[in-house]
């Protein structure tokens, strides 16, 4: 430890401290630009110069370590005069048109010049000017001219974005700050420049000079999209959402959110928002007030139960609901006598639900995942499913954790991965059995699974090495390998492997709340915390065998599902489908035979539970578009409606009370599975590979216009193998044919050597691919 | 996009530094690109360092694009603009100057027929001003291609220069 005085205030600090770190613990400001907590120390602005005793010039907090015995004055004659001094250099090419700035009255130049400045400016010769940059949909950087080239952003893309995608071309005067030349930032965290710059240089293209930062009032949220939970500020101006800026949360989001999280919502004032409830008859759509609607609903439903029985009905969920919704949805079905009920639409594989021991999670806390010393990510496109966590990784591994991944595509992480296994989804039990098999042998070690005709390779051994000769190891399976049609089989490795390791293991929850799917009991086989249920269909058995009415509870199938061909047939067979939606989707039109509009998370108290199982709730930030109503006030209508007891809550409080009432959150997490038959065999075929594009995960991001906008949303295009390519006759870059089930397509062709043999990469959740089927099933391609 | 010969030559400055730092290598690949950009570019346009050649050499030192872009605009030895078989270099600082630096930067230009800053019709030279080369003493100094340093630059030795180039 060392002491350090500043300003007369004594205290100690540990060593390698800067004088900035000092200040800030003691509560002293010190002025700065470049400077930021979370960045790499560049100190190229000056603005923090301080006076140090017996230094003979002042010295620059940010980069100053602490000496023993150090004295430092922060207002000192010195210091001030240096801190004028610079801010009288930033300002020479800086503008001095605040009242036109979309940053003015939030802006740090701003607010230090008015505290540490002049009142008028000396300079009268002319000021350079730079021509504005395109860095794509999200971020603007028209006003480039503002920029005092502080490099935070350009240090954010390396250091966290994982690739610099910035960079400050020339040099003095003639310094610019640009992307590389044609190309746009498409780091999917790029916004966080935005909160990053602290001028007007870099600004949020989608909000930019629509209002003014003092005319917004500020409410916290929480993110609807990701399993991460990012806390939120969502700004709000006469009752519309105008922008959304992250709210720190060490544990969570530190200090950032994914542009998924920023930019989706224009997707809470799109167009498409359903204002009024609407019932279809004779083919056509009619608005119309709610009771009608309801009792419409009423007695659809009790017709149904009538005339086939309860069985006949299937609710149909999403883990981007609430948890008051989604406990309320599971309560209503029940009570109604309906046990199908689920929220894992895109899932494949439910062969595990018996053997389920508790609520999925992800096993540990987010914080002790990163901290873990070797990590195996299995089955996840990590950038595209949580783009905010793959970042938090690549920090894991800046601080020396071992990444190790199993996957079906060579994506890039942008950070030193230590082992990688490649390999079909046919193969992707086989590549987890081949990491057991090592680790068994490593470990001299017995395990349950056959794993006599396992052969292990040498990434498989890295992997297990990796596993078990560090202090800490956690296995986590992503989006990919929870839709994937082994993904129990895959779950049950995880768990043999860290049975032997002492490894945690559990999932990266795809959506926002599909932790709090698991607690409320959204699920066939479990009611709320992990309550015995008189056993349902699941999803996928709700679709094959068809039902005759369905509750579509925000979700949209054809986007939703694992199978969006059978689900959209289902739909389409159904006597009646009530859909609880925020939009009027086309696929819901066609569909659909009764839209209730229902409130999206901006619009409704609630809570979400992130993977790590905590439970964050929010308020409402805006009142409901339209009639729109938080759903689970619709289905607490529809309780009292359907004569069910037990849907007399007045609140989402109460709703939230009630739940927890049955149980308590720590005990309910558990990813230990019974038995669950492994077949290690790795199968032969041409298999999809059909993951869903970042910007197509839910419906409020869907219609977010900037979002849609970005490479991320470009259409997609079938990419396979040249070697299967040349086999098929397919030529890259022309159209080809892909066939699954009833379901064809005509699309873009191009080779990728990287991925697996025998695979074809092509989207799933697209309106382009939305008439093809399995997202892992097999698939056909042809010329055409 | 760059020869074998060159590629070895940027692999033996990747050698000099630690397995992960091959970005540490940027000035040397860069500098080597450019050399043989110069010797085999048959145009001006083909002379100089450009968005493909730098990403080219990002590429194979796995940097970002940018991060070299950085460098070839930072350094002014880079060539970022269409330039000559021959790039001239004239230092015009103090020193020089008070020495005929000024002089002979205007005797080439008289004699090539360009301005300074100017590459000549032909495509054969391109006249720069620089800054000082730390050869004060050797007045007044120029510097061809970069590598070629010429000192004492009388018209007389401008010219024996200028025709043993041609
Ligand atoms: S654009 Fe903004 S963040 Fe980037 S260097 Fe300039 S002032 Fe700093
Ligand atoms: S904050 Fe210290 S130099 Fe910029």
């Amino acid at each position: 430890m060392l002491e350090i005085e500043i300003d007369g205030k004594k205290l100690t600090v540990p060593q390698g401290s800067t004088v900035m770190d000092a200040a800030h613990s003691v509560g002293t400001y010190i002025p700065h630009f470049c400077y930021h907590k979370k960045l790499s120390i560049a100190a190229n602005c000056r603005m923090c110069l301080v006076e140090v005793e017996k230094a003979p010039k002042p010295l620059p907090a940010c980069a100053t370590p602490v000496t023993d015995g150090m004295k430092v004055h922060t207002h000192s004659d010195m210091a001030k005069k240096a801190q004028a001094g610079v801010m009288e250099f930033l300002l020479i090419n800086h503008p001095l048109d605040c009242p036109i700035c979309d940053q003015g009255g939030e802006c740090q130049l701003q607010d230090l010049a008015v505290g540490y400045g002049n009142s008028s400016s000396r300079y009268q010769e002319e000021k350079r000017s730079v021509v504005g940059k395109d860095m794509g949909p999200l971020v603007s950087a028209e006003e480039m001219s503002r920029c005092i080239h502080c490099t935070r952003c350009v240090r954010f893309t390396e250091e966290i974005g994982g690739f610099q995608e910035i960079g400050m071309a020339n040099r003095s005067e003639f310094s610019e700050i640009m992307p590389y030349l044609g190309k746009t930032v498409n780091s999917e965290i790029s916004g966080n420049v935005i909160d990053l710059c602290p001028v007007g240089a870099l600004t949020s293209k989608p909000f930019r000079y629509s209002t003014r930062a003092w005319e917004l009032s500020r409410r916290k949220s929480v993110s609807p999209h990701d399993g991460l939970g990012s806390n939120l500020v969502v700004q709000v101006k006469s009752n519309e959402v105008m922008r959304v800026l992250p709210l720190e949360n060490e544990a969570i989001n530190e200090c950032w959110i994914a542009d998924r999280d920023r930019f989706s919502y224009e997707g809470l004032n799109s167009a498409e928002r359903l204002q009024k409830p609407m019932i279809k008859f004779d083919g056509k759509w009619h608005e119309t007030d709610w009771e009608t609607a309801l009792a419409y609903v009423v007695k659809g439903l009790n017709g149904v139960s009538a005339d086939h029985g309860k069985d006949a009905i299937g609710f149909l969920t999403s883990p981007h609901s609430t948890t008051e919704e989604l406990y309320l949805a599971q309560k209503l079905a029940r009570a109604f006598g309906v046990n199908n009920i689920d929220y894992r639409l895109r899932r494949s594989d439910f062969s595990a639900d018996a053997a389920q021991q508790g609520a999925q999670w992800l096993g540990s806390s987010i914080a002790e995942l990163t901290a873990t010393k070797s990590i195996l990510v299995v089955g996840s496109t990590q950038r595209k499913e949580q783009p905010l966590l793959a970042s938090h990784l690549r920090q894991a591994v800046k601080k020396g954790s071992a990444l190790n991944v199993i996957h079906v595509a060579d994506d890039a992480l942008l950070t030193a991965v230590n082992a990688k296994l490649i390999v079909s989804p046919l193969a992707l039990v086989n590549a987890l059995a081949q990491v057991l098999k090592a680790v068994v042998e490593l470990k001299s070690a017995q395990t349950a699974v056959d794993l006599a005709a396992v052969t292990v390779g040498a990434e498989a051994q890295a992997i297990a090495a990796s596993l078990t000769g560090a202090e800490s190891a956690a296995i986590v399976l992503g989006n990919l390998a929870q839709h994937h049609p082994a993904f129990a089989q895959l779950l049950k490795l995880a768990q043999e492997i860290s049975a032997l390791t002492g490894a945690r293991f559990g999932l990266l929850a795809e959506a926002a709340n599909s932790t709090g799917a698991e607690l409320v009991g959204a699920l066939p086989h479990r009611a709320a915390f992990g309550a015995a249920a008189t056993a349902g269909l699941n999803a996928a058995a709700m679709i094959a065998a068809p039902r005759k009415a369905y509750v579509l509870l925000n979700t949209e199938v054809e986007f939703d599902s694992y199978n969006p061909q059978a689900a959209v047939a289902a739909m389409k067979q159904a006597a009646t489908v009530i859909a609880l939606t925020a939009y009027k989707g086309a696929g819901l039109l066609d569909y659909a035979d009764v839209l209730l509009p229902i409130a999206p998370f901006s619009e409704t108290a609630g809570s979400f539970v992130n993977m790590e199982g905590k439970l964050q709730s929010f308020n409402g930030v805006v009142r409901p578009l339209g009639e729109s109503r938080p759903a689970w006030k619709v289905m607490r209508v529809l309780g009292n409606m359907l004569n069910l007891s037990g849907f007399e809550q007045n609140s989402a409080e109460d709703v939230r009370a009630e739940l927890l009432a049955k149980g308590t959150l720590e005990s309910a997490f558990n990813n230990a599975l019974g038995d669950v038959a492994v077949n290690t065999a790795a199968a032969a075929g041409l298999v999809r590979i059909g993951e869903v594009p970042l910007y197509q995960a839910d419906a409020i991001c869907r219609r977010a216009q900037s979002l849609q906008q970005t490479a991320d949303a470009a259409a997609p295009l079938a990419t396979a193998p040249s070697s299967l390519l040349a086999r098929l006759n397919v030529a890259a870059g022309k159209e080809g044919l892909l066939r699954q089930g009833s379901g064809e397509l005509k699309v873009l062709v191009e080779a990728d050597d990287s991925l697996p043999a025998d695979t074809v990469r092509l989207a799933t959740a697209h309106p382009l691919t939305v008439g093809l089927g399995g997202m892992f099933d097999s698939i056909e391609l042809t010329q055409g | 996009m760059l020869s074998a010969q060159s590629l070895a030559a940027i692999d033996r400055e990747v050698a000099k530094y630690p397995a992960d730092q091959a970005r540490s290598a940027v000035m040397g690949a860069l500098r080597i690109a450019l050399v043989e950009r110069r010797e085999t570019g048959k145009t001006p346009e083909e002379r100089c360092l450009n968005t493909e050649v730098i990403e080219f050499v990002a590429n194979y030192l796995q940097i970002a694009p940018v991060a070299a872009y950085e460098v070839a605009t930072f350094y002014n030895m880079y060539d970022m603009k269409p330039v000559g078989q021959y790039k001239i270099t004239v230092c015009t600082n103090l020193p020089c100057a008070l020495s005929g630096g000024v002089n002979a930067a205007e005797y080439i230009s008289k004699k090539l027929g360009i301005a300074i800053g100017e590459t000549s019709a032909d495509g054969k030279y391109t006249l720069l001003e620089g800054e000082c080369m730390g050869a004060c003493g050797d007045a007044p100094v120029l510097l061809v291609n970069n590598h070629k340093m010429c000192s004492f630059m009388t018209p007389e030795a401008i010219d024996k220069k200028l025709a043993e180039l041609n």
